[in-house]
């Protein structure tokens, strides 16, 4: 048995972009995730940052399947997932349970707690010793038993993203993919969450794959960190060993760019100011996907499409042709000028007709 | 002599068949000019709600404010809304979180800044457009010649918020409101928008109040921190001093719950415990005594006072986190 539970091997996931008055022709393709390859130890946090609409989501919920991959091999415990259809994938997807950003738009508010977490039960036929099961479950993220005859609305934000967890909980899964798991919170109730992930991991063995925006929360539960930009990983290494020493451009910039709640740091702080806006997915750069932002970029960026490789013993990975010569300043940075990026297009992307299963209840 | 004196400022919200709620409760606070001061809290505080009240801008029904807000002496409160109107945007510029719905979806960029200054500066078109692409150019946005006859809808949301910051900054205002103008923004997008904010209100000597709930946005930018809980301000300080000593328990905890970047990752975050649905009235006590570790008999039964503490600073509570003495 290896020692990861999920190996992702070169996934793609391209929405096509529709045209004419019926739709009916595809005139190119949002690349949302093109080609990442990851692992993700058991009983371990894998982070993924990145910037909005560089393709997090997507790969969390192609790796649930929750979306159709184009492309690409995804192993669960040695099961290949792909291979698997319909029963069969309903059943395996008890394994894999998916925690939202916004716990209101995610739970049904017309639903008990109750009915809430016993759908998921029913619908893989888990029936055994029901009522206690929910009990505990509810206690082991903190909520009362009377919760269980309330609805959604009756609790706070933090308290509905309990339920959120609770109820990928109750189907006893190996991995939790938790999309932004605090990033709706009111600040002061953050910690509390991140606190029970924690601590559910520690009593129950989880696999974590967290995806957020915030670099300090996502180092602070995190084990190892990936770093996306436009679609693919560009960095990969242990929480620690990516904040020491950051290689790629972009993830300095991310780094450089988190306020710290400190003036005296805030004060004494260098910045790499980006130029410009994320470039459309649907229309990515030549060769480096970074380089109309980066500070470094030489002509090779433009022609070449750097892989991710193996840095050093460390095992850090970085997707950079000139990570060493960064490194050791023998590379100099230059000056940036801004490209204009048009927001996407109007009626270009029709999300409705695009291959996508449901996003929510996940039976 | 303070450019904006926020004087026992309320708003209550009042509906029909539903109770009041008191959404800003007493809140007072002063700006001076070319200041930068900060207004910290989480959702639902009342930073939104104490903007809108300054600058006239709640609806006509529904709640009632009272308290003064002077600007220059003058009680913006106490004026008839067309004059007020004369106030803003040539006095007091603003930013909200959404640059979408403060921008007209159907005027190009260009007009939009131009007319600001058409109404306040009494530019001719002309002029107006040619100051219009400086601005926009001024601001950090590509190719400005261009960028004139486009819609808010083709630019991507960073680049909006440079648009309104234009349209804020086109009359040299003496104080600009910024609501959020981040929070909607990756954080990359956050440290343009931030650093150009900076940049901008420390040429021209404007005062900027930043409304934001990051701690870390307050950290880098503000002279002076109001931290508000539940409508009325709990603790403010000089930047410095707050982040260094903060006195207020629930200050002091939101700074020991967050993360930091530059520290070595600790095994769990401290955590406030419930949250703001747990809340007393402040006529019954501390709103906080609920969730704080502090809570001593003294703080429920009566309004805790706000208490004037050095240099400006205040501190509404009974058992405040000690002070620590120099050794
Ligand atoms: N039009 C309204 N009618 C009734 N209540 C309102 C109205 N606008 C705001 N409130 C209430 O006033 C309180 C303060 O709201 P406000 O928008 O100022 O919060 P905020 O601090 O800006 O929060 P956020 O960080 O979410 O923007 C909240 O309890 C809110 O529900
Ligand atoms: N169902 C869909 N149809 C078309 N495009 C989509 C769909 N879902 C996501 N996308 C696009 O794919 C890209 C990546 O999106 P997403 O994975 O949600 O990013 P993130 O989670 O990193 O913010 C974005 O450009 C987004 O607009
Ligand atoms: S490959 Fe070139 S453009 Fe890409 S990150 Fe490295 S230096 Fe920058
Ligand atoms: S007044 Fe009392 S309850 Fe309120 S913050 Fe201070 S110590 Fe805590
Ligand atoms: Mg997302
Ligand atoms: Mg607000």
């Amino acid at each position: 048995m290896s020692d990861a539970l999920v190996e992702i091997d070169d996934l793609k996931v391209h929405f096509p972009i529709k045209s004419g008055l019926l739709f009916d022709r595809t005139v190119g393709y949002v690349y949302a995730v093109d080609g990442v390859s990851l692992k993700i130890k058991r009983g371990e946090t894998y982070g993924l940052v990145g910037e909005s609409g560089c393709g997090k989501s997507t790969l969390g919920r192609g790796l649930l399947r929750l979306v159709e991959p184009t492309s690409g091999g995804i192993t669960f415990d040695g099961t290949d997932v792909r291979a698997l259809s319909g029963e069969r994938m309903r059943l395996f997807r008890r394994r894999m349970q998916m925690v939202f950003q916004d716990p209101m738009s995610s739970l049904d508010p017309r639903q008990s707690v109750e009915s809430l977490l016993i759908e998921g039960l029913k619908a893989h036929g888990l029936r055994t010793s029901m009522h206690e099961k929910l009990r505990s479950t509810l206690d082991s993220v903190g909520l009362p038993a009377s919760a269980l005859s309330k609805y959604p609305h009756e609790f706070s934000g933090g308290q509905r993203q309990r339920i959120g967890i609770a109820r990928a909980l109750v189907l006893d899964p190996e991995l939790i993919v938790a999309d932004e798991p605090v990033s709706a919170l009111d600040v002061s109730i953050q910690a509390q969450v991140v606190n029970l992930l924690d601590d559910l991991q520690e009593s129950l063995g989880l696999t974590y794959l967290v995806i957020a925006h915030d670099l300090a929360v996502i180092r602070h539960i995190s084990d190892t960190i990936g770093v996306m930009y436009l679609g693919s990983l560009v960095e990969e290494a242990t929480a620690d060993q990516l904040y020491e020493r950051p290689l790629h451009p972009y993830t300095k910039a991310l780094l450089s760019a988190v306020p710290i709640p400190d003036p005296l740091v805030e004060d004494r702080r260098e910045r790499i100011l980006l130029a410009g806006d994320l470039p459309s997915p649907a229309n990515p750069p030549s060769g480096c996907r970074f380089r109309t932002r980066c500070p470094w970029s030489q002509i090779r960026c433009a022609e070449e499409r750097p892989e991710l490789r193996v840095f050093d013993d460390s095992g850090q990975r970085v997707a950079c042709h000139f990570a060493e010569q960064i490194l050791s300043g023998e590379l100099r940075p230059h000056e940036v000028r801004a490209e204009l990026v048009r927001p996407a297009g109007d009626a270009a992307v029709d999300a409705e007709l695009i291959p996508t299963q449901g996003d929510l209840p996940t039976p | 002599m303070p450019l904006l004196d926020v004087r026992d400022l309320s708003v209550v919200f009042q509906r029909k068949g539903t109770r009041p709620v008191r959404a800003v409760d007493g809140v007072s606070f002063t700006v001076e000019p070319g200041q930068t001061v900060g207004l910290v809290g989480e959702s639902g505080c009342g930073k939104s709600v104490t903007s809108l009240a300054i600058m006239g801008l709640l609806p006509r029904r529904g709640n009632k404010v009272t308290g003064e807000v002077r600007f220059d002496e003058t009680d913006l409160l106490k004026l008839r809304p067309q004059d007020l109107r004369d106030w803003r945007g040539r006095d007091i510029g603003m930013i909200f979180q959404d640059p979408l719905s403060s921008l007209n979806p159907v005027i190009p960029l260009g007009l939009q800044v131009a007319e600001v200054l058409e109404r306040h500066q009494g530019r001719t078109r002309k002029a107006a457009l040619k100051q219009a692409r400086d601005l926009l150019d001024a601001v950090g946005i590509p190719d400005p010649d261009r960028r004139l006859d486009e819609f808010p809808h083709q630019l991507s949301g960073g680049m909006r918020q440079r648009a309104l910051i234009a349209i804020a900054l086109a009359c040299k205002p003496r104080l600009l409101i910024a609501d959020e103008p981040t929070t909607a923004l990756d954080v990359t997008i956050q440290a343009q928008i931030l650093t150009l904010l900076k940049e901008l209100v420390d040429d021209s000597g404007t005062a900027l109040v930043m409304i934001t709930h990051d701690l870390g946005v307050v950290a880098g930018l503000c002279d002076t921190v109001n931290v508000l809980y539940a409508g009325k301000v709990v603790e403010r300080a000089y930047r410095h001093q707050l982040f260094a000593e903060p006195r207020h328990p629930y200050t002091h905890g939101l700074l020991q719950s967050v993360p930091r970047l530059d520290v070595d990752r600790g095994e769990r975050l401290h955590q406030i415990r419930g949250s703001v649905s747990d809340n007393i009235p402040w006529s019954e006590g501390c709103a906080f005594a609920p969730r704080c570790d502090r809570v001593i008999d003294d703080c429920i039964g009566e309004t805790v006072p706000l208490e004037p503490t050095f240099r400006g600073g205040a501190l509404r509570c009974t058992n405040p986190v000690p002070q620590e003495v120099p050794a």
